[in-house]
């Protein structure tokens, strides 16, 4: 359709596929940096975690593995959480663009469903790496230590980690209509997700009930996955996830997560593209 | 894609849509001209956003066609919804953003270049009156500013038709008409067509044309004049001192049967016109003459069966005329 002397930014945008993604992700990210309150709303609950439960079970439960101890341990788990919370915020989005009306304006504007979905997801992966940056700083005073390699090896996890939770995020907000029901379906589905990843305890120490649902729970491989990273692959034996005789590697990991990214972000297109 | 230059702007055949077993709309044919103000009316739950949900791609026809400028909605989704621009009932505005982001917002949606959307925003701004207000966050907007703002930013694209769906309702008097200031302006100074509902029957008063949907089928379809023609000219009420010799007396000289109710009523096409004659030539002492042109409320009433004023009213009478209608094998 382009013609030699279009550049090559407005042939993409004749894309109804590529503008969705760049006019829906585009907004979302104006809204989020103009809204202070919620970027530190958001910090809120994650440092919280890490205060309460970090004082509180330090003390208690001293050292997880050699030369990591639980505040260690708990950081990168609070830091998926981070991304699972702020990567629902996609659906939230959805739903609230519904209940005020705006929604309309972006169904009936000449782009893809796709282009819409994937916007969508991009908007809250950009929010999900700009709140894990704002968390990482504080990696040093909890004796994490971040090196460039870490923080570079930790964007593309939390990017895959944040499209699909964004994808489950649509999904819901495909058929629940009112923002309270979506908060009320969030928290039913963010704690058994949060407390059965391995965020609090290493799943590979906990009763057998336990151990086996945390290791079904795909997210649970992107906490590894994440603290992996950040502790070096510091004892995967007692801090990562063992089945049988197998320790996940970060590669495995990162390949777990990406297959449950592109099924929730396909169920997200696919739910989108329904038409009545 | 070949845009349609002459011809009808809106062009729907047969079109039904049906959900499960209810058939919302039920074979809807009709024709809106370029330039045209046409005034789509009914009471609630007739069919009237259902066919406007089918004309802007939003829900699939379950049969039938429609088009808009010349292009299928079902095959040619993308180009009917750069034809058309769109004002809802409810705000679709993003009230966190403002009025200019707003327009941005919709300007890259339809894939604007830069320039023309900033000229563009700039005029239509100006021309609702908003332009000193143009950064203010929308949600510190009025009601009619809002509605103000919507219209201008479904007419940035240059849309070729603009649907609009009760675009006063819950504002002002004042502001009412100056929304219908802006749109029969912009019929003048662009050509625009506007495709509209409402609920005011001084309103529907402004369309070149009418169409009353009713049960999912078009009632009637005419102009507004046309349309209050059809109910038989002007309504004469005249209080006599022998109100049956007068009404003999009147009989003879219109060869027209009068009613006796409270009054000796009679029809006539053209009341004003027929009455000095008529008073002239009486011989009964005439006390006192009511000449009632019909009204659209008139027209409504004797298509639907019901007032139009009491589609405003509450829910609970809305759902008793549901269950009535089912009662009737009619669906809502």
């Amino acid at each position: 359709m382009s013609t030699q002397s279009d550049t090559l930014g407005s042939g993409l945008l004749r894309s109804e596929t590529v503008r969705g993604i760049w006019v829906v992700g585009y907004r979302e990210v104006v809204r989020f940096i103009s809204d202070r309150s919620r970027i530190i709303g958001s910090l809120f609950f994650p440092l919280l975690m890490l205060v309460v439960f970090g004082a509180g079970f330090s003390q208690l439960i001293g050292t997880v593995a050699d030369g990591v101890n639980y505040v260690q341990f708990l950081y990168p788990g609070i830091l998926a959480i981070m991304v699972l919370t702020s990567s629902l915020q996609a659906g939230i989005s959805v739903v609230a663009d519904r209940e005020y009306g705006f929604l309309r304006e972006i169904l009936v504007a000449p782009l893809s469903r796709t282009g819409i979905v994937l916007g969508k997801t991009a908007g809250a992966t950009m929010q999900a790496l700009l709140q894990t940056g704002l968390l990482l700083i504080l990696a040093p005073l909890l004796g994490v230590s971040l090196s460039p390699g870490r923080v570079l090896a930790l964007i593309p996890i939390i990017a895959v980690l944040s499209t699909g939770l964004s994808g489950l995020g649509l999904v819901l907000a495909s058929f629940i209509r009112s923002q309270q029901a979506f908060q009320l379906l969030g928290q039913v589905v963010i704690f058994p997700l949060i407390f059965l990843a391995g965020v609090f305890f290493p799943v590979n120490q906990v009763s057998a009930a336990v151990e086996v649902i945390s290791k079904l729970n795909p997210l649970t491989y992107g906490v590894d996955a994440v603290r992996q990273v950040l502790l070096g692959g510091a004892d995967t034996a007692a801090l990562g996830v063992t089945i049988g005789d197998y320790t996940t590697t970060l590669a495995v990991d990162l390949a777990i997560v990406t297959v449950m990214s592109a099924g929730l972000l396909g169920l997200a297109i696919w739910a989108f593209n329904r038409r009545d | 894609m070949i845009p349609d230059t002459a011809g009808p702007v809106v062009e729907v055949s047969d079109l039904t849509r049906r959900f499960g077993e209810l058939e919302a709309v039920r074979g809807v044919s009709f024709d809106v001209d370029e330039g045209e103000i046409f005034g789509f009316l009914g009471p609630n739950g007739a069919g009237k956003s259902t066919t406007i949900n089918m004309l802007c791609t939003l829900l699939r026809p379950s049969s039938g066609h429609a088009a808009i400028a010349g292009f299928d909605v079902e095959t040619h989704e993308s180009d009917v919804r750069r034809s058309i621009g769109l004002v809802f009932q409810e705000t679709t505005l993003d009230e966190r953003l403002s009025a200019e982001q707003n327009m941005r917002f919709h300007g890259m949606a339809y894939g604007m270049d830069p320039r023309e959307r900033k000229k563009r925003t700039d005029l239509l701004l100006e021309m609702v009156e908003l332009a000193d207000r143009r950064t203010t966050r929308v949600d510190r907007y009025s009601g009619g500013m809002k509605r103000r703002l919507e219209i201008a930013r479904g007419l940035l694209h240059r849309p070729r038709v603009l649907f609009l769906d009760e675009p006063t309702l819950g504002l002002d008097p004042q502001t009412r008409r100056r929304i219908w200031d802006y749109l029969l302006d912009l019929r003048e100074r662009e050509g625009l067509t506007v495709f509209v509902t409402t609920h005011y029957m001084d309103e529907a008063e402004h369309a070149d044309r009418i169409a009353v949907i009713d049960h999912g089928q078009i009632v009637a379809l005419d102009s507004p004049s046309a349309l209050k023609a059809s109910l038989g000219g002007d309504r004469l009420t005249l209080s006599t001192a022998d109100d049956a010799a007068a009404a003999v007396q009147i009989g003879e000289l219109l060869g027209e049967q009068p009613v006796l109710d409270d009054g000796v009523i009679v029809q006539v096409s053209d009341g004003a016109a027929a009455l000095p004659s008529l008073l002239r030539q009486m011989t009964v002492p005439v006390e006192r003459i009511e000449m009632r042109r019909p009204t659209l409320d008139d027209v409504f009433l004797a298509v639907t069966g019901r007032q139009m004023r009491d589609e405003e009213t509450s829910e609970k009478d809305r759902l008793a005329a549901t269950m009535a209608g089912r009662m009737r094998g009619r669906h809502p």
